[in-house]
């Protein structure tokens, strides 16, 4: 380490202004501040004296999402062994089969590491596919541009491929991440000045150009010829008058997990050891989370208690649509995002409100989609801003009354 | 009463004027720098959706439509290629008399919609309103929430998006597309938020 560090001072200055290598400052930042932390201090006033920098915030979510990337490599390879169970078959087929085969795991849903193993071999190479690709894009634009590279890119790049289902080709995982990276941040000027989260710009792209590899009942789980729906899915195809008479789990189930579904989305236990770390270093903002969840629960309520058509998922007890889809993931980690969300407090309340109220409408009633919560929360982007103003406004108003 | 409000919120959220249609766009991408003035171009749009809706809709049915003239004693008679024409000349019209009215009696009013009433007259959202209300042939009442429903659409939409350019302020885009390049940009992105809601149906 002491090596690396004297290496890096040592390069220091061919980098720095003057030196012949100045155009790669970028990069040469980028892996100095990953590896050493910051070097800039601030050189005039004023001085702000805070150990929560952009930096710590980043690898802090990061560090909180890493419990539902465990439960992601795990579910995904104990789905994907039950389904060869079913099967009767113990390996998988192509290069996966032969990874397995090399460790000398056998692939049945009991063995613990043989599911962790199996289903890392589902996550990693989309996750390594969208840190090339999005990192790629991050790379070019910041060089040419000038901008420091931020650790915010490793958060986008983390959330993304836990969005995603697991079997999606690798070409558009890069097409997908490259949407999301150029049109939904870099164009904006980067970290920090979009206005719409890139991550979800990504998954919803996906979802609208190739909704045959994001959505039905053949993508969730990784072996060929099992076909194997999402709890929401199976759901919406029961009879309207018992609407949990086609599913093979329970609601311990969904909390925990084992469920079949987007790799990160499905495990609510792991999402909200991520959401404790957020709140005790008070990163993500508790106002959006628990309004999100009382707006999703208000509106399943009402629509229960109102509504008496044909609608299965109108039926769903309301405790169901917290564990279910990407209610919880999208409530801890895609609505809070600090850029995204609303600055007020006021407002806060109001965004996490509209986007739970929402994400529920669009699940129980809208056929065209199995889930709302992804296009609920890019519909709290857009109208964002709309929660602040009135906010900001009377804030102003009141301050005149009160100073003249 | 169900029915007038599925009009109107189809209008306004899944058949959205300008995004799910694209209607209106000239307008939408200039006056969208700050939300007061967008409100004040919303407010005029939905106000002019409302009257002119509902009079094209007796025109349509009265004038215009085959054998609509036979209360005149002209059965037979189809008039509808007038159509076009016509509810053009009534926007334009009622934009110059609710200008009149406007400054008249109620001259704060006329003052903060200013310019954009006139600039309305040749708004393709609103002549899209009046078309679309003759191809989905709607009665004169639901001719009346349909007015309201796609004004009031474009005044969520554009609210919207001065709301997001107003925070955009802060971005920093690269050189060529500062402006309307990033605003066009903007506009799609928040078009593909809106698809979530396309597909309702109650």
């Amino acid at each position: 380490m002491k090596l690396l560090n004297t290496l890096l001072q040592k390069t220091a200055p061919l980098f720095n202004k003057g030196g012949r290598l100045v155009r790669w400052y970028p990069a040469f930042d980028a892996v100095d501040s990953f590896l050493m932390g910051s070097r800039h201090t601030t050189g005039s006033a004023p001085h702000v004296r805070d150990a929560m920098d952009l930096k710590r915030i980043m690898i802090l979510v990061v560090i909180a999402l890493l419990p539902c990337v465990f439960m992601a490599m795990w579910n995904t390879g104990y789905q994907a062994n039950l389904a060869l169970q079913a099967l009767g078959l113990t390996s998988p087929a192509g290069w996966r089969g032969a990874v397995m085969a090399s460790l000398n795991l056998a692939c049945t849903p009991d063995n613990f590491l043989a599911n962790l193993i199996h289903g890392s071999l589902y996550f990693l190479p989309i996750y390594l596919m969208t840190l090339t690709a999005g990192g790629i894009w991050e790379m070019i634009f910041n060089l040419i541009r000038g901008h420091e590279i931020s650790e915010a890119f490793l958060v986008t790049s983390l959330l993304f491929p836990l969005t995603l289902p697991p079997t999606v080709p690798l070409w558009q995982v890069a097409l997908g991440i490259s949407f999301g990276v150029i049109f939904a941040k870099e164009v904006f000027g980067g970290v920090g000045r979009n206005f719409m989260n890139p991550a979800l710009v990504s998954r919803a792209f996906l979802f609208f150009a190739y909704p045959g590899n994001m959505s039905g009942d053949t993508v969730w789980v990784g072996v060929d010829g099992l076909s194997s729906a999402t709890a929401l899915a199976k759901i919406a195809a029961a009879p309207a008058d018992a609407p949990l008479s086609g599913l093979n789990f329970s609601w311990a189930d969904a909390f925990l997990g084992t469920i079949p579904g987007s790799m990160g989305e499905t495990s609510v236990v792991a999402c909200l050891l991520g959401a404790t770390l957020l709140l005790v270093c008070g990163i993500a903002s508790w106002r959006i989370m628990a309004s999100m969840l009382l707006g999703g629960l208000s509106l399943a309520l009402l629509l229960q208690f109102t509504a008496s058509s044909g609608n299965t998922l109108i039926n769903l007890p309301f405790y169901w649509h917290p564990v279910l889809g990407g209610f919880a993931f999208g409530l801890i980690f895609m609505a809070t995002d600090p850029v995204t969300a609303p600055h007020t407090n006021i407002g806060r309340w109001c965004y996490g409100f509209f986007i739970g109220a929402l994400a529920i409408l669009i699940r129980v009633i809208n056929p065209a989609y199995p889930e709302g919560v992804m296009l609920a929360i890019l519909l709290g982007n857009v109208f964002s801003p709309l929660f602040d103003y009135p906010v900001i406004q009377a804030n102003i108003r009141q301050r005149r009354l009160r100073h003249g | 009463m169900l029915h007038y409000m599925e009009i109107i919120f189809t209008a306004l959220f899944m058949e959205n004027m300008v995004l799910s249609f694209f209607l209106g766009m000239c307008t939408f991408l200039a006056i969208s720098k700050q939300i007061n003035a967008a409100a004040g171009l919303g407010f005029a749009v939905l106000l002019i959706q409302t009257i002119t809706v509902p009079i094209n809709n007796l025109i349509y049915h009265y004038l215009l439509k085959p054998d609509a003239l036979s209360w005149a004693g002209f059965p037979g008679l189809d008039l509808t290629f007038l159509g076009l024409l016509i509810y053009i000349g009534v926007i334009a019209a009622v934009v110059q008399i609710l200008e009149m009215v406007l400054d008249r009696f109620l001259p704060a009013l006329y003052y903060t919609l200013g310019i954009f009433l006139p600039l309305l007259t040749v708004n393709c959202a609103i002549l899209g309103g009046s078309l679309f209300m003759v191809e989905r042939e709607y009665t004169f009442r639901e001719s009346v929430f349909y007015g309201i429903g796609s004004g009031g659409g474009f005044l969520l939409a554009v609210v919207a998006l001065a709301g997001i350019r107003e925070k955009l302020e802060y971005a920093d885009p690269p050189a060529g597309l500062r402006g309307l390049g990033l605003t066009f940009i903007t506009t799609g992105l928040m078009a593909l938020a809106f698809m979530g809601l396309a597909g309702i149906s109650f």
